[in-house]
């Protein structure tokens, strides 16, 4: 399993949903940001469709895409990510899209910023519509290109069938000293975190090793090419 | 939004009949609804920025209410309704929303459309 987080030449993050970066993510995206490794992060929709709206309501099914949107610019902001790109994508719609245009999508960030790394999910142990869309449409775009071309892939899978079928994760960041800006980043999205911030807070500083341990450790899957999802596409 | 005043809701409704609108309705369990309880048959529906004319709404049932809609040709109805506001841009948003303040059910009217 590799440990050491390796200096990059850029890095590109793909994800449907601003705080998609946050949990698992967000530790690894501050290391990289600090060893001075340019990070593109992608966010293809607004969230528009967060069922959470408080009580009492704090937002509107119409008025959650601009708090989402602070938020998002705001954990982009705690985590040191320069480079934030809103797709206008809408949220629960991106697997309806045309399939080509998202592989286009892809395909159109890696001419353009030549990541070394991709970070996004892995197809089909990503849960949400949304995620497999994503998810498809990254390693379709990585496909098309010559092994030699490839960047890398860590991808994040948390289905509850992922340790049978991908078995264990192939990386694992330490991340203990960024949990300043991980929890920054998580409480960005306070109209989606705000209620589990108290408690994770509260255990990470009574030292509670379980919340720690899950907290410092930001674990990735490489693609399995010879367990393609599809021969081709 | 606030707690749906029946009587108040009521007259918003009558001031959008007969109108060409735009409407979202939505019902949503979650995405992760099956991930957390797994076996759980995860359904739902949206629709948003459909054009209606509706000749009769009304407000029915104690809280959660049932709002429905009779249109020239059909039905609009939406279940489980607890909140409204007459927004800013004088649209009239409705929703359900859980004990826990998650959306549940959203219907929506509109004389102009609905954003992206």
């Amino acid at each position: 399993m590799a440990v050491t987080i390796e200096k990059e030449r850029s890095v590109l993050v793909v994800f449907p949903h601003p705080d998609d970066e946050a949990f698992g993510t967000s530790g690894t995206l501050s290391k990289y940001v600090d060893m001075g490794v340019p990070v593109t992060y992608a966010c293809l929709t607004l969230g528009e469709m967060g069922r959470n709206l408080g009580i009492p309501p704090f937002a509107t099914r119409e008025t959650l895409p601009e708090v989402r949107k602070k938020e998002l610019q705001a954990a982009a902001d705690a985590i040191g990510i320069k480079d934030l790109r809103m797709m206008g994508f809408r949220d629960k719609t991106v697997e309806f899209e045309d399939d080509e245009k998202m592989v286009q999508l892809i395909s159109g960030f890696i001419d353009e910023l030549d990541p070394s790394l991709i970070i996004s999910f892995y197809p089909g142990y990503s849960v949400h519509p949304d995620h497999e869309a994503t998810a498809r449409a990254v390693v379709r775009a990585v496909r098309r290109l010559p092994d030699e071309k490839r960047p890398k892939l860590y991808l994040v899978a948390f289905a509850n069938d992922t340790e049978e079928g991908l078995g264990q994760h192939d990386v694992e960041h330490e991340v203990a000293d960024m949990l300043d800006r991980k929890i920054k980043t998580l409480k960005a999205h306070s109209s989606q975190t705000g209620y589990m911030m108290k408690d994770l807070e509260a255990a990470l500083a009574a030292g509670e090793a379980e919340a720690i341990e899950r907290f410092s450790k930001e674990r990735f899957y490489y693609y399995r090419w010879h367990e393609d999802f599809e021969d081709s596409f | 939004m606030e707690k749906v005043n029946r009587e108040e809701l009521q007259r918003l409704i009558d001031s959008f009949a007969g109108k060409e609108l735009y409407i979202h309705l939505e019902t949503t369990n979650g995405s992760y609804a099956a991930h957390f309880n797994e076996g759980f048959f995860n359904a739902g529906a949206f629709i948003r920025n459909a054009q209606i004319r509706f000749e009769l709404g009304k407000v029915a049932g104690e809280s959660p209410h049932r709002v429905g809609l009779k249109l020239p040709y059909g039905w609009v109805y939406a279940q489980g309704i607890t909140h409204y506001e007459l927004d800013e841009h004088g649209r009239l948003l409705m929703a359900g929303l859980d004990g826990s303040g998650k959306l549940a059910v959203a219907l929506e009217l509109s004389e102009t459309p609905f954003a992206y």
